[in-house]
């Protein structure tokens, strides 16, 4: 039995949506109420938690609430759960960038994440620079980012541009270079959220053997993902959260099944992503994935439907939506928009429902996921990323073989006509 | 396979990681100097950083840091050492004025980049854990290779107007430390409320001139002191940039005020200011990532 490297307990997490919101001003803080504004401002100067009895906004929420679980020494442990489950917030107090509101984590040894995969990475400074910048951010020593920069520079495959500012890379190179960074860290604790969105798949292959590795050398591995195919294979062992609480957590097969099982929401069928708070500014209040067998399960071939609710805070003219289907590699594999005979025009706060059908929705059997963008013109207004996970069967299509993962991406239907075109012998 | 694996684990085991644990913030942090030391690269690695990017794509590059001080150096010279006249304890006004304007600068630049320094490092702040400490203090680093330079040009200065530096002159990195701690426990103030109220931002370059103004860079501090009753002179020393500039008068030039009690009393306030500064910084650390 090897020992544990993570105990969380009782870890709770409160937001207030003031401190969700980006900033703000002192006047806005001052303007809020009169009577209570020497009180709030008192707080906030003093970074006073949330009044947990009494007076709680109904913004306010548990992003966490009474998390537990342990973790061994060499696990590769899954976190599952659909957008706003808490999986991030979790991430954020394991990785001691927030502090919890409550209840403990205690952990052994260096955790390093690769969600925070390029950052601190100045656009003037060359590859090399960089490397070492980005290394000391991450807790590298000097001595061991020159020990290992050789290594580091060919797995990112930059050679020939180390010494080019990084502002000339391409995106590819760039988040190359920045994963080996993060790749060879070599802590006693690996945190990996959807870090393998990025890239090419040569080069998410080679990240899913890098982890194959770290977890091949006893070290411990925290994988978050909506890559349901990536959870299955790099754990056996998942939590699921959900709605801030611990639903789940126990072999990864069982948790992917409740996983699929939680994607359905009582209230609203099919509804899978609704914002939590109330945003201001324009932005979707929820979308929906109709899918064709059950909420979140799709027959390949039948008819899809994706609804929006677009709330539309702020009337301005010319607002349009676009959204991609992203498969399980964070490829975009398919792209819708709004013609501009559709943009939305108003002179007053609406919310508009925009239904977007395909009547034959031939994308292969995989996980799919999707990431919408509210768009003026050239300007993206809001971008959610990885919502609505859905799952593609070929469930009920007969085939003489069985059908197989990963044989193509596409399934186009087909008519075959075979014969001869010449006399027979 | 597996075997491998077995004994690894059971090393690992004997040379167990430190022990991390993670909970809420109950009453007040400890400062957290000693985490700060253990983060000494990376603070170097911040300072290397700012300093290499500082001038990039300008054409006069390095320059500027000699051209900042020196030309305003000329505006003063001309507008409050000749037309207005003002006293320079019987030294060239020039060297006067300059002796002042470097540490002046090397404080006014270290704290409006200090103040603003959580902000500007919010990706960071959302993303990595290590000391956030490390920001300030390299913020405020940072502005010493300016001021080296400029300072090279004070010596070819002194040499042209030939005043022969007594061994004072060796306090001077005593003086510098001065300036960058008092830059750095008002910066910590300012970078934390910052986060929350972004009125700050703002504020400072107000704050600043305001600053300037009530320091003796352009006059001499007798001015202000021949006026005010004799017990009530120390009052003038609770701005600590009082105490840093005449230190520097006195290290440099030599003329000796009766300058020891405002520096002691300016050196008092810095270390309360950055005490508490400290103090209010790591209370409010843990809230950085959320609120910024």
């Amino acid at each position: 039995m090897s020992d544990i490297v993570i105990r969380v307990e009782a870890i709770s997490k409160y937001y207030r949506i003031g401190e969700r919101d980006p900033y703000k001003m002192l006047r806005d803080v001052l303007v809020r109420s009169l009577s209570s504004q020497l009180r709030t401002i008192g707080s906030r100067l003093m970074g006073r938690g949330p009044a947990i009895n009494g007076d709680q906004n109904k913004n306010d929420f548990w992003a966490l609430k009474d998390v537990s679980f342990e973790v061994r020494e060499g696990e590769a442990l899954g976190i599952i759960g659909r957008n706003g489950a808490g999986k991030s917030t979790l991430l954020k107090i394991l990785s001691r960038i927030t502090l919890p509101t409550s209840g403990r984590a205690q952990m052994y040894g260096r955790l390093a994440s690769l969600l925070e995969v390029g950052t601190g990475f100045h656009p003037e400074l060359t590859g090399r620079d960089n490397m070492f910048l980005n290394g000391a951010i991450l807790g590298m020593k000097r001595a061991e980012i020159e020990r290992k920069f050789d290594e580091i520079v060919a797995f990112a495959e930059v050679e020939r541009f180390i010494d080019t500012p990084v502002k000339h890379y391409s995106s590819g190179m760039y988040l190359r270079l920045a994963f080996a960074v993060a790749a060879h860290l070599e802590p006693e604790i690996l945190l990996v959220d959807e870090v393998l969105a990025v890239g090419d798949i040569a080069f998410q292959k080679k990240c899913l053997g890098k982890m194959d590795d770290v977890a091949k050398q006893g070290r411990t591995i925290l994988f978050v993902s909506h890559n349901l195919q990536a959870i299955a294979q790099l754990t056996h062992r998942c939590v699921l959260l959900s709605d801030g609480r611990l639903l789940f957590d126990g072999p990864t097969a069982q948790a992917l099944e409740k996983y699929r099982e939680s994607a359905v929401p009582g209230a609203h069928n099919a509804t899978y992503y609704q914002t939590r708070t109330n945003v201001p500014h324009n932005h979707l209040a929820w979308v929906a994935v109709q899918t064709s067998i059950r909420p979140g399960l799709h027959r390949w071939g039948d008819p899809i439907r994706f609804e929006f609710g677009l709330r539309v805070a702020e009337p301005m003219d010319g607002l349009a939506l676009s959204f991609h289907v992203v498969n399980q590699f964070g490829e975009r594999v398919c792209h819708f928009w709004m013609t501009n005979s559709d943009m939305i025009r108003t002179s007053e706060p609406r919310t508009f429902v925009l239904r977007c059908d395909v009547p034959k929705f031939r994308l292969y059997m995989g996980s799919y996921t999707i990431t919408t963008w509210v768009f003026r013109g050239d300007s993206d207004l809001e971008s959610l990323k990885n919502i609505c996970p859905f799952d593609v069967t070929m469930d009920g299509i007969y085939r003489e073989q069985l059908w197989k993962t990963g044989d193509c991406a596409y399934l186009e239907d087909a008519d075959w006509d075979v014969g001869c075109d010449d006399l027979p012998d | 396979m597996s075997e491998p694996l077995v004994t690894q684990s059971a090393e690992r085991r004997t040379a167990r990681p430190p022990l991390v644990t993670i909970e809420p913030l109950r009453g007040w942090a400890p400062l957290g100097l000693h985490e700060l030391w253990k983060c000494r690269e990376l603070i170097y690695f911040f300072v290397w950083r700012d300093v290499k990017i500082r001038y990039k794509q300008t054409i006069l590059g390095a320059a500027w840091a000699v051209l900042q001080p020196l030309l305003t150096m000329v505006v003063f010279s001309v507008i409050f050492g000749h037309l207005a006249g003002l006293p320079s304890d019987g030294t060239p006004y020039p060297i006067f004025t300059y002796t002042a304007l470097l540490p002046w600068q090397l404080f006014a630049y270290a704290l409006s980049q200090t103040a603003i320094s959580l902000v500007s490092h919010q990706q960071l702040l959302k993303k990595v854990y290590f000391p956030r400490l490390v920001i300030p203090v390299s913020a405020v680093l940072c502005w010493v290779v300016d001021f080296s330079i400029g300072f090279l040009v004070l010596l070819v200065m002194m040499v042209y107007y030939g005043i022969v530096p007594t061994l004072a002159i060796f306090t001077v990195p005593l003086f510098v430390v001065f300036a960058m701690v008092a830059a750095l426990a008002v910066g910590l103030w300012l970078a934390t409320l910052n986060v929350q109220f972004r009125d700050v931002r703002y504020a400072i370059p107000f704050l600043i001139q305001f600053w300037l103004f009530i320091t003796p860079v352009a006059y001499s501090s007798s001015l202000i002191l021949d006026r005010m009753p004799e017990r009530w002179r120390f009052l003038y020393g609770l701005n600590p940039m009082t105490g840093v500039v005449e230190g520097f008068r006195w290290a440099l030039l030599g003329k000796s005020g009766d300058v020891g009690s405002l520096i002691f009393i300016s050196a008092l306030v810095v270390v309360g200011l950055l005490l508490s500064g400290v103090i209010y910084f790591r209370r409010m650390e843990g809230t950085f990532s959320d609120v910024v």
